[in-house]
């Protein structure tokens, strides 16, 4: 009934506007929109028990009414004033979005290498028509998901790294997404990132929600990595209780690639981030992995799958949640070995610590074997803080709080340890501290900036 | 390499062991399935009122329901009219002895190695047997009936412990637990039932063995197991079916429940027709079982061993409802040629310091899919639950498939929760080490196999884990992908 309801607000809304949805975005964005329609009306908002959903419900999300900026009125705001970025020996590229829009009335000063291209679509598309055409919503199909195909309907903008080949950008880029708005909005983000042979880069990218209406975004993020391409994706939510977000990365790695996407949720209010990872040449590696600290009503569905489709590739999959109050969180991981992928090498770990009655977690790590020749391992545990370990502290002196937390803090460590960026992961441990103790749900603005 | 070949070759063209038919008159009914069916079935069983009323409700809300699809299964589509849904064989004038028994039947026990007679006796084992639905002969009952333990026919028990039957059936599986559960609610058509009562330890393993036999009949089977207060008992099902081309359906319900400080080990070797080299015919087998451990410190034990059935589709599980109870789970579940299984458990923990154990084994070969599906669940005022679960997975071959889906959903603070899984193939290493000992690639491959599923094997009792080592041996020995 709910779905129904919601999907038909949206069938209503796209058909009514269609036009103008198109006149303000690119051709290369409006061109999959009618297949994306299709896919909708024909599968609509994943609902709520089916296998992949189990405990999030989407239409439920998409009922209230939001603000939706087709017209692509300008948000008065210029978020350089309103985040200094000064992460302690951290200097980073650093690109905005304000809600889906890519701010661009103040470049950054930076020099990137020669041919690599930072900024909106619909330019990246002028520029590079046939590069554009071959990778936008290649990744990402709209008949995957009702989600991705409502985000390819409405998207008017997006986000554009592009590395050539044999090209290495040395600096860190950070894209920071600010939701601002006085009235609730609605938000379709998407982000295209392409490198090309034996390209490098690293991405950080930060949600941020500076207002307190109702957000609701949906995210598609498509990243290619050619032949021997290194690239890092870190994605930090930081937003706020009343914000809704479904994102979705998709990853195609071809030979001897290697990726690393860190998903770290510090605060949020209902997330539901859907991972694929697809391993289509051989000696590719990839480790996907996130943590998320959750309290009050705090929401957090994580599902992935990881398809090996070739031989000898690697994956390394880790999720950690911490609950408490009563939040919720799940887990749905799967790896896919397909017939010859031999030589895999897949590992799939989540641990969850519970610290409340009222927190829930759901969790369901799963393998899908097809191939004979293969080391694939995945464990899974939910528990609490060692009685012992906290015993021990307290004997030495340390108060029990201070105990918990470093415990707390330490369960993580080896999410953060992933990251491949020595003072973010400084940055990130110390945020992470900030959080356990408390001080960090208060904070407004940007606090990786700040 | 040519040589494992060779043996992988010389194990898939096994022709089934136990696969023939038995020249028995039975009695079956017209095909098709409806409330005429459900009343007939009842009123050959002279059954009471209550039982035709339930199994019309189940019937009824059977009809609105549609076949499962989640499981990791390509199930052919079921034409459930097309099954007949009774098959009894013809007694004449009831057996009042051994001799009396069809000479027929007790030749099918002797070539599954299954004698009925002395060596029974001599192995301390009270056989129940059933073929094609309907109970023909109880062996002990008398040496049962004098500790007071009832271990009779299903129907048996509905006409001389109406009581007892009506408390608990349904108490643990209800009719509207899921599309299988309803259709063997409405058209069951025999099973065992055992109780045994307070402060008793049953002195013997009971078993039963379920034999298919009738063409195109599907089996319904219904077990009730109800141990009462400080009791104990072994329950061990086995099963054989014979060759057939067409599929036959199997659809059983096991309810066991456990009152305070009881223990119920419930062990089952399966070995049904599971289809040619080609995946042609075999039996499927969709199975609901459950026990429930409703007083305190009550456990319930399942210990199963999966070879045969072209399709599987079973979940074993405990309901840990009394305090302190404890749940076990030891599987070992072989898939080879054509063969699915979706097989696994459910552990819910409701009670306080309840604790359950999954081990699952694993193992595939040829072209077979073999899936674990489990839940563990700890519900909010479940304190310290504990659980752990290991699954492992051997892949014999690289065109099978195994798969791994837990559910973990955790409700409470203090619960301890552990999943682990591996999936691995023999090594070269392990083979060559063998070899290089004198031991042959063969007889290697079954150490390296029993030895995997050792610690379910351990398990069993004595009587079946030599039958389900010789099974594994039959099913596997000597494949190496």
């Amino acid at each position: 009934m709910n779905n129904m309801k919601a999907e038909q607000q949206y069938i209503d809304l796209f058909n009514q506007y269609e036009e103008l949805i198109c006149r303000h975005a690119s051709a290369i964005q409006n061109n999959p929109r009618k297949q994306a329609f299709t896919d909708f009306r024909k599968n609509g908002f994943p609902k709520k028990g089916s296998e992949d959903y189990t405990y999030t419900d989407v239409a439920a999300a998409f009922i209230p009414d939001y603000g939706f900026n087709i017209n692509r009125l300008d948000i008065p705001v210029n978020p350089y004033e309103v985040f200094h970025c000064d992460v302690p020996n951290l200097s980073t590229s650093l690109y905005f979005m304000v809600n889906d829009a890519f701010y661009k009335k103040i470049s950054p000063k930076v020099s990137l290498p020669e041919g690599v291209y930072t900024g909106n679509l619909q330019e990246f598309a002028e520029k590079y028509p046939e590069i554009a055409a071959k990778y936008y919503g290649k990744a990402a199909k709209s008949s995957r998901d009702g989600i991705i195909a409502f985000n390819t309907m409405f998207a008017q903008d997006g986000f554009v790294l592009y590395v050539p080949a044999n090209t290495k950008v040395e600096r860190p880029i950070q894209l920071v997404n600010i939701m601002r708005s006085d009235v609730d909005l609605l938000a379709n983000r998407r982000l295209l990132i392409i490198l090309e042979e034996n390209a490098e880069a690293k991405l950080l990218v930060c949600d941020h929600s500076i207002d307190a209406v109702n957000f609701l975004i949906t995210q598609v993020v498509e990243i290619f990595a050619d032949e021997g391409a290194y690239f890092d994706y870190y994605d930090l939510e930081e937003s706020s209780d009343n914000t809704s977000r479904f994102a979705s990365i998709h990853v195609q790695q071809e030979k001897a690639s290697n990726v690393v996407v860190n998903g770290i949720t510090l605060t949020n209010g209902f997330t539901r981030n859907n991972y694929y990872v697809e391993l289509n040449g051989e000696y590719a590696e990839t480790s996907l992995c996130g943590m998320s600290i959750l309290d009050q009503k705090k929401h957090l569905d994580t599902y992935s799958t990881i398809t090996h489709a070739v031989p000898s590739c690697t994956s390394n999959e880790l999720f950690k949640n911490v609950l408490t109050d009563s939040a919720t969180g799940a887990f749905s991981g799967r790896i896919h070995v397909k017939e010859g992928a031999q030589k895999t090498v897949a590992y799939q770990t989540n641990r969850n610590l519970l610290a409340t009655r009222e927190a829930r977690m759901y969790s369901k790590p799963q393998l899908e074997i097809y191939a004979d020749d293969v080391k694939c391992l995945h464990g899974m545990t939910t528990g609490q803080l060692d009685d012992n370990a906290l015993f021990y502290m307290q004997s030495r002196g340390i108060p029990w709080e201070e105990a918990k937390m470093l415990l707390s803090v330490a369960f993580t460590a080896d999410v953060i340890a992933n990251v491949r960026l020595e003072a973010l992961k400084d940055r990130l441990q110390m945020l992470v501290e900030k959080r356990f103790r408390g001080e960090l749900a208060t904070c407004k603005g940007c606090n990786i900036c700040n | 390499m040519q040589e494992s070949n060779d043996i992988l070759h010389e194990v898939t063209n096994n022709e089934y062991k136990y696969g023939f038919v038995t020249n028995v008159d039975t009695e079956v009914i017209r095909k098709g399935l409806d409330e005429e069916i459900v009343r007939i079935i009842s009123a050959k069983k002279d059954e009471p009122e209550w039982l035709l009323e339930f199994r019309l409700k189940a019937f009824r809300y059977w009809q609105t329901l549609d076949m499962p699809t989640w499981a990791h299964l390509d199930i052919p589509p079921i034409n459930y009219q097309d099954i007949s849904y009774y098959a009894a064989p013809r007694k004449k004038e009831g057996p009042k002895s051994l001799d009396e028994v069809d000479p027929e039947l007790l030749k099918t026990f002797d070539k599954l190695g299954i004698p009925l007679e002395e060596q029974k006796i001599l192995s301390g084992m009270a056989v129940d047997a059933v073929i094609d639905s309907v109970s023909v002969k109880t062996t002990f009952k008398e040496t049962l009936a004098e500790k007071g333990i009832i271990f009779c026919s299903f129907s048996e028990a509905v006409q001389h412990h109406p009581d007892l039957v009506q408390k608990y059936l349904g108490s643990v599986v209800s009719y509207r637990d899921n599309f299988f559960a309803a259709l063997n609610s409405a058209v069951f058509s025999d099973g065992s039932f055992v109780y045994i009562p307070k402060g008793t330890q049953c002195p013997m393993e009971l078993s039963t063995y379920f034999r298919i036999n009738a063409a195109n009949t599907g089996q319904f089977e219904r077990t009730l197991i109800v141990a009462d207060d400080e009791s104990y008992v072994s329950y061990l099902e086995g099963c054989t079916a014979p060759m057939r081309d067409e599929n036959q359906l199997h659809a059983a319900i096991v309810e066991i429940v456990a009152m305070e400080r009881a223990e119920v080990k419930y062990s089952t070797v399966q070995n049904w027709y599971p289809g040619d080299k080609e995946g042609k015919g075999g039996i499927y087998n969709f199975v609901t079982k459950r026990g429930i451990c409703k007083g305190e410190s009550s456990k319930i034990s399942w210990t199963q061993v999966e070879t045969g059935s072209a399709i599987t589709w079973k979940y074993p599980s405990c309901i840990l409802a009394g305090d302190n109870s404890v749940g076990e789970f030891y599987s070992v579940a072989v898939t080879n040629n054509y063969q699915q299984a979706d097989t696994g458990t459910k552990m819910i923990h409701i009670g306080k310091n309840t604790k359950s154990t999954i081990v699952s084994k694993g193992i595939s070969a040829g072209h077979s899919q073999n899936s674990y599906r489990g839940l563990v669940k700890v519900v909010a005022n479940a304190e310290n639950a504990r659980n752990h679960s290991q699954c492992d997975s051997l892949l014999l071959s690289s065109t099978c498939g195994a798969h791994t889906f837990p559910y973990v959903d955790i409700h409470n603070d203090t619960a301890i929760v552990e999943h682990e899984a591996t999936t691995s193939k023999i090594s070269e290493e392990q083979l060559f080490y063998c070899n290089q000992r004198g031991i042959s690639t063969e007889e290697a491959v079954g150490l390296i196999v029993n030895g995997y599923a050792r610690e379910v094997m351990n398990k069993l009792p004595m009587e079946f884990a030599v039958e389900a080592q010789k099974l594994l041996t039959i099913s596997l020995e000597g494949s190496v992908g």
